[in-house]
């Protein structure tokens, strides 16, 4: 899959005038965003300027106040608590800032929750996922636990968890924030070349330019809405 | 870059005709930028007429750049002294950059779309380097990656500046 899908390419998700406030104050302020399929997309912004609520809308953790959120040409916005969890856990994945692996499970048990969770049987979610130890470079580290790995290793454990049910849409939230600029960078190349090898859409939020860097493009979402100078330069 | 200085280190290495040195000058410090030959060889020129290198004689069989090149004592002192000196942390301001914003607020148009077009053209030459690190040979990476840290320190400061346009619209529209 290479990045030629492009924004105007028909959109596997979507965000459309997406309003949401928390209390008085407002996160997002009509919001859109078209990702492609296959498309990896970078969400850049200030601190506090909605990009990460901009993600949750997307994957169906937060639910707008107004405003459309469509997935495969489902409204996301529309489902009730229950199919947007199934929605969640069947079609999507996640890599947050810290990882955040289940402390008393082995890196191997992260990496097969998903697939435990959506009925596999034990025996068979743990051969899954073994497999992607060796892809990210992690051979050895199958049975620790989360407290005895490195920062740029647990991480790689949160992305293969992210990515060993074959989700159709990746989402990480600063996927690398918490680690150096070389270890952030072998992160990177790691997910780009997963997502590239299984088709998944990407959509990732981050203030690292280098980050950035990795998708095929990034847009800016500054007081709850996404500018992109590319588009606004083709308007009418 | 300092051509006479990489070419006397080049040397100090090991000596070398005018053809090789340029090869791994291109190769290791300017793989888009190669030097000319004539630069080598006017360059070699000086450092020899200024006792730093010293002419082999013609290897036999040989054309005009059949001729060796070896660095002398005092040539390797310079190189020494070279390469245990700091570079001079020069302040990158990026003069057009800053007179743009500055004179666009003046001018009353619009300072933040022009720092968002900036914005997207670096991002944009940072894909471009990151591809090169992706596919190319470790001295590309390197390469790749101070030009994009040098990149990042710009956009930090249009990531700050953006934040500060209001202030500075006051300050200079006064």
């Amino acid at each position: 899959m290479s990045g030629a899908a492009g924004p105007d390419a028909a959109a596997l998700l979507e965000a459309r005038a997406a309003v949401l406030a928390f209390g008085r104050t407002p996160a997002l302020r009509g919001t859109d965003l078209r990702v492609a399929r296959g498309e990896i997309v970078a969400v850049m912004g200030p601190s506090g300027s909605g990009k990460s609520t901009l993600l949750h809308c997307l994957a169906g953790i937060l639910v707008p106040d107004s405003g459309e959120i469509l997935f495969d040409g489902r409204r996301v916005d529309r489902m009730r608590e229950a199919e947007r969890s199934e929605l969640r856990r069947d079609r999507f994945g996640f890599v947050f800032q810290f990882g955040q692996l289940v402390p008393e499970l082995t890196a191997e048990e992260n990496v097969a929750m998903p697939l435990l969770l959506g009925g596999a049987r034990r025996g068979t979610a743990l051969t899954e996922a073994r497999d992607w130890f060796p892809r990210l470079g992690l051979e050895g580290l199958e049975r620790r636990r989360s407290g005895e790995l490195s920062g740029g290793q647990a991480q790689r454990v949160a992305l293969a968890r992210a990515m060993v049910a074959r989700p159709d849409v990746l989402f990480a939230d600063e996927p690398t924030g918490s680690l150096d600029t070389y270890t952030g960078e072998q992160v990177m190349e790691l997910l780009v070349d997963a997502v590239r090898a299984n088709g998944t859409t990407a959509v990732i939020v981050t203030h690292d330019a280098r980050v950035a860097a990795c998708a095929d493009r990034e847009v800016m979402v500054r007081d709850g809405k996404v500018t992109s100078p590319h588009l606004e330069r083709t308007g009418p | 870059m300092n051509v006479p200085l990489t070419l006397l280190g080049l040397l100090e290495r090991q000596s070398s005709h005018g053809y090789d040195l340029k090869r791994d000058y291109d190769t290791y410090f300017s793989p888009t930028k190669p030097l000319l030959l004539g630069q080598v060889y006017s360059t070699l020129g000086r450092l020899a007429r200024d006792g730093k290198v010293v002419v082999g004689p013609a290897e036999p069989g040989a054309g005009p750049d059949r001729k060796r090149y070896v660095i002398t004592e005092r040539g390797a002192t310079e190189v020494e002294a070279w390469l245990t000196e700091p570079v001079e942390a020069e302040q990158h301001l990026q003069t057009e950059l800053f007179t743009k914003v500055v004179l666009a607020l003046m001018l009353g148009r619009d300072a933040s779309a022009y720092l968002d077009l900036q914005r997207a053209a670096h991002v944009a030459r940072m894909r471009a380097l990151t591809e090169i690190k992706r596919q190319g040979p470790l001295v590309d990476k390197l390469l790749a990656d101070h030009s994009m840290f040098r990149l990042e320190a710009d956009l930090r400061w249009i990531d700050v500046t953006q934040a500060r346009l209001g202030a500075l619209a006051e300050e200079v529209c006064k």
